[in-house]
């Protein structure tokens, strides 16, 4: 299908395939194995000037929007979503600041990290604040010229690895979720430490840590927005940065998707090839017409986007949650195509399927998506009466 | 263009199209036009159903010649490094005694230091006469010294033909010696021979990777130069009476911008790699599955007191280093018996080794293009045939 | 320091095939590259560049299309870019080649100028030190490392067939490169840009000032007489019966021809 990609949209496209090929697939098994972060891959992509995609020129960017940013992502997650996802979280991190940041802040913080010399973070979840963001429990409390951050962040994806991150904590209990502000911490201030890392089922490639902050003083000047705004940062950022997680569920489905055909190509039963069998040729059109509608679904979602849309939470919402319900069903389905093969760690389907699971459950479980699809059409018909 | 279109057979269907690799031809009104980026490899003559591309007669009248009647005789450069004269100067000797016969013409050697016994050496391997010199600028390889006296000699005396190793001694200085006299360099040529009508020098080399054959000729120049790899000839016989003349050259005037303030022997990896010299060879390629495999064939190869060898594929996969590639981009071998293991065959590969005496293949696939090389073929998994070949050759070996 | 690199355009090698009946090579859907070599070149001048400061021009021969190879390299960090086309420059072999190359180099001006050490397609590593024969300049091949690149003078190590030697050459010089020498970067996406919009200055006969008998065709002394595909070889003995059997019967047959 021809989406129609302008030329530097093309150019992104093809740049990242080729860092998928060239500097992803070749090492792709061992992180996974080793559970190593991508470092080499990361400065590589730092150096394609790939980190500065989305931050506007002035601050050292590309200028690009989140259609740009969802076809770097997809080529990467072809590859591997370890990679993808440590690269997705950086972005992740950075909207906080791009969308409600002070120039001084933008100043500050926003050429390094589109330059690639520093990673950003993202610190919502807690133990007792999944997908009840209401339930956090961390507290920012101001004392003379500094906040005073206390509490542990969970599951924090480049916790350790980055530099720069972007943290919610509630800095007056009694306003419920008003009560909450958004906070820039970087790393190295004291009072600020790291859990351990976490073992994980998939995406081993990234690092996901706990963040603990004990009596930890930021400077004043370090909230994003006001005091109280600290949800609607993060609401608005979620709503950007999810397209994103639908463009990984397109990329990892297409990879196992791509890997099937070959496999199946190959692979002789009976005295033929497995592809002309029926049954898996029927497999393989409907993965690839589920993966094809997830395609039309995210693009559209991250051009709407980028079209100055305000409304952007139900169609971001439903992208991510097609997508990556297609990349779960693909990996299993691709899996199943190559038979015992595909359970093998030789090939790289059974890691894309271990990979897929996350996308069902992070920045928002699919459960919480159709939450919000709901929500959104509830509130669409009390207004259309 | 020496290429043409007959206008009136070619059916505009573009099958010449799709085989030219420089994407020279394009369709225009209907029928084919070779373009000017069309690099004569010819690869499009076959490949026209009509008979419609032809090589246009060049008017060779038309372009100026040198009198090429005034050169004669065949030479051979003798490449030495650290003072010690390189096999392959044995081995142009025996093919451009060959070739000097075919011209009824004399054969000569050049040597640049080393001592003068070794030109005797060339004389013993059939040289007539050797051009020496022994100047210390020749004791460590740099490209500019050689190629001013290579060139100043040839000026003077009018070899039709000069020959060196296709080393990288050879391959780096031979260049500017075309480059200076304005004349035809064929690189690694695989077969040499006098074309019957015109005297010329056939050069026939690999090209494409090994996927193809070139035979070229330099009609309007002289002297016809070619670099030849080692291993590729055979070497004529060595005559410890044989008499011949010693001619001393003066490298005066003669400079060096390069200077060599170092050389480093090969690292001692404790494996014998020297390929080229083997007599046995156990290669093993893609069917190995994995660095593994190469453990099996080391067993082997410490029965048969061989070296170990592989295909390009093994080497790009990582299971063994670059100084084990046999073939076109790697080295040329020619042992006494090469067994290839789980090697396909691609061309580029059995460029490299198909002048060895006795080819073994071991392949599971029984269509694999290995067993047109091969004298003795096994179809079968390597991880049975090679464990029952060394329980064989054990047995035979403890019988003795 | 200005720094030359000259590439080429080739078909991926790699890609070939030989369709057997026929004996052609098979083109379609192959893609154009840089040669592999030559993007070590580049790297080494990006590298070079980035720590003496300087320029670094990409210069090629070849049809229009190969404009294509020279933004690649712009898009990878080099300033500006030279193609050398023109119907005259049709059909050149390694010489012809080389004496255009050389052409443009004496016009633009470098103190380095660095090769791939060869082509796959040709495979011949003539034209690095024809081009530096041309110019009349030191050459040094098959640099496997740059130990240090200076005003006047660089000092490299180059493989030989065993081994390797340190040279010294003065400036302005050429050397060639092989595989060994570095990990060629990927482009930037900046580059990218730079690079479609880049102005790739077109050189033919004329402006090099070069008589048109000293390129292309007319300036080659070799020609290509004809292309075959490498036959199979006979002296081919079936071995019969069972593995074992078969096994029993090689060794035999080894052992006859006195090659164990």
């Amino acid at each position: 299908m021809d989406y129609f990609l302008s030329e530097e949209q093309l150019m992104i496209k093809e740049l990242c395939a080729q860092i998928a090929q060239e500097k992803v697939v070749p090492v792709r098994a061992e992180l996974d194995e080793k559970e190593e972060f991508p470092w080499e891959i990361m400065k590589v992509m730092a150096a394609s000037d790939l980190f500065g995609l989305f931050i506007p020129e002035e601050y050292g960017g590309l200028g690009k929007g989140s259609f740009e940013l969802t076809i770097a992502v997809e080529e990467l997650s072809k590859a591997c979503l370890g990679v993808s996802t440590t690269y997705a979280a950086n972005a992740l991190g950075t909207y906080p600041i791009l969308l409600f940041g002070t120039d001084e802040q933008k100043k500050k913080y926003l050429p390094d990290i589109a330059a690639g010399k520093r990673l950003v973070a993202f610190g919502l979840t807690e133990a007792n604040a999944g997908s009840d963001a209401g339930g956090t429990q961390t507290t920012a409390r101001l004392e003379g010229d500094h906040y005073v951050i206390n509490g542990t962040k969970q599951w924090i994806t480049n916790g350790g690895e980055a530099e720069i991150y972007t943290v919610i904590a509630i800095t007056d209990r009694s306003k419920g979720p008003r009560g909450a502000s958004a906070f820039i911490v970087e790393k190295g201030t004291p009072g600020f430490s790291f859990g351990k890392k976490e073992k994980k089922m998939g995406i081993r490639a990234s690092a996901t840590r706990e963040l603990v902050f004990e009596d930890c003083r930021v400077p004043k000047e370090n909230i994003i927005a006001r005091e109280g705004m600290g949800f609607l940062v993060a609401m608005k950022t979620l709503d950007s940065s999810r397209v994103g997680v639908g463009a990984q569920g397109l990329g990892v489905a297409q990879g196992a998707l791509d890997e099937a055909v070959k496999f199946a190509r190959q692979r002789v039963q009976f005295g033929h090839p497995v592809i002309g069998f029926q049954a898996i040729q029927h497999m393989i059109a409907d993965m690839a017409t589920d993966i094809e509608a997830a395609r039309a679904l995210v693009y559209a979602a991250a051009r709407y986007a980028d079209s100055g849309a305000k409304d952007v939470t139900k169609v971001s919402s439903m992208a991510k949650l097609f997508a990556t319900d297609v990349a779960m069903c693909v990996t299993t389905n691709a899996l199943q195509v190559m038979g015992g093969s595909g359970y093998m760690r030789e090939y790289p389907v059974e890691k894309m399927m271990r990979d897929a699971k996350i996308l069902q459950i992070y920045e928002g479980t699919n459960q919480i998506q159709r939450n919000v699809i709901a929500q959104n059409i509830i509130k669409e018909a009390a207004k259309a009466r | 263009m020496p290429l043409k279109i007959d206008k009136t057979k070619c059916m505009g269907c573009g099958a010449c199209i799709t085989v030219c690799p420089y994407d020279a031809i394009v369709i225009e009104d209907g029928v084919a036009r070779i373009g000017e980026y069309c690099q004569l490899c010819q690869a499009c003559l076959s490949s026209c159903q009509e008979g419609a591309i032809m090589e246009s007669k060049v008017d060779y009248a038309s372009i100026p010649t040198e009198d090429l009647a005034a050169w004669s005789g065949v030479w051979v450069f003798a490449e030495q490094r650290g003072g010690k004269v390189a096999p392959v100067a044995f081995e142009l000797l025996g093919e451009g005694r060959k070739l000097a016969a075919a011209r009824g013409a004399g054969l000569c050697a050049v040597l640049f230091g080393a001592a003068r016994s070794d030109a005797q050496e060339l004389i013993k391997w059939g040289a007539d006469k050797v051009y020496y010199c022994g100047d210390d600028i020749f004791r460590e390889f740099t490209d500019e010294p050689n190629a001013e006296l290579l060139s100043r000699l040839i000026s003077m005396h009018k070899p039709e033909v000069v020959l060196a190793g296709a080393t990288a001694i050879g391959r780096s200085f031979l260049p500017r010696v075309a480059a200076r006299l304005k004349t035809g360099l064929t690189a690694d040529c695989t077969s040499l021979e006098i074309e019957a009508d015109t005297g010329n020098l056939i050069q026939t080399r690999p090209a494409y990777g090994g996927n193809i054959m070139a035979s070229i000729l330099s009609p309007r120049t002289r002297p016809q130069m070619a670099t030849v790899r080692p291993k590729v000839m055979k070497a004529g016989r060595y005559e410890p009476d044989r008499q011949g003349e010693i001619i001393d050259v003066d490298a005066a005037g003669i400079r060096a911008r390069t200077r060599v303030l170092e050389t480093i022997k090969a690292a001692d990896t404790g494996v014998n790699v020297n390929l080229q010299e083997a007599d046995v060879i156990i290669s093993g390629g893609r069917g190995l599955k994995g660095k593994e495999g190469f453990g099996m064939l080391n067993e082997l190869a410490q029965l048969l007191n061989g070296t170990i060898g592989a295909s390009r594929a093994a080497v790009d996969e990582g299971w063994i280093p670059y100084c084990h590639q046999v073939g076109q981009t790697g080295k040329t071998v020619c042992p006494k018996l090469y067994i290839a293991c789980g090697i396909s065959g691609a061309v580029q590969h059995l460029v490299g080794m198909q002048s060895s005496d006795v080819i073994v293949a071991i392949n599971k696939n029984p269509e694999a293009p290995i067993f047109t090389a091969a004298t003795y073929g096994i179809v079968g998994d390597l991880n049975e045939v090679i464990p029952l070949l060394v329980k064989k050759l054990r047995e035979r070996k403890g019988a003795q | 320091m200005r720094i030359a690199v000259c590439i080429k355009q080739v078909p991926d090698t790699a890609e070939v095939k030989i369709n057997r009946e026929t004996g052609t090579l098979v083109r379609e859907g192959v893609p154009s590259i840089i040669n592999p070599y030559d993007t070590h070149a580049i790297e080494a001048a990006l590298s070079i560049k980035e720590q003496l400061g300087g320029t670094v021009c990409a210069v090629t021969m070849g049809p229009p299309q190969a404009e294509a190879s020279l933004r690649e390299a712009i898009s990878l960090g080099v300033d500006e870019a030279f193609l050398v086309t023109g119907r005259e420059f049709a059909g050149a072999d390694t010489l012809a080649t080389a004496c255009a190359l050389s052409g443009v180099i004496k016009k633009i001006g470098a103190d380095l100028i660095i090769c791939g050490k060869q082509a796959i397609d040709g495979d011949t590593a003539q034209v690095g030190p024809e081009v530096a024969e041309f110019l009349d300049i030191p050459h040094v091949s098959y640099v496997k490392k740059i130990i240090e690149a200076g005003a006047a003078s660089i000092k490299v190590e180059r493989m030989m067939d065993e081994g390797s030697d340190i040279v010294e050459a003065s400036l302005p010089a050429l050397i060639t490169v092989v595989r060994e020498l570095n990990t060629p970067r990927l482009p930037s996406l900046k580059g990218k840009m730079n690079a479609k919009k880049a102005e790739i200055k077109k050189m033919g006969a004329a402006e090099l000032e070069l008589p048109v008998d000293v390129v292309g065709f007319n300036g080659s002394p070799t020609q290509v007489k004809k292309i075959f595909t490498p036959g199979p070889r006979g002296g081919r003995k079936k071995l019969e019966g069972s593995l074992e059997e078969q096994i029993d019967a090689l060794v035999n047959e080894l052992v006859e021809k006195k090659c164990l």
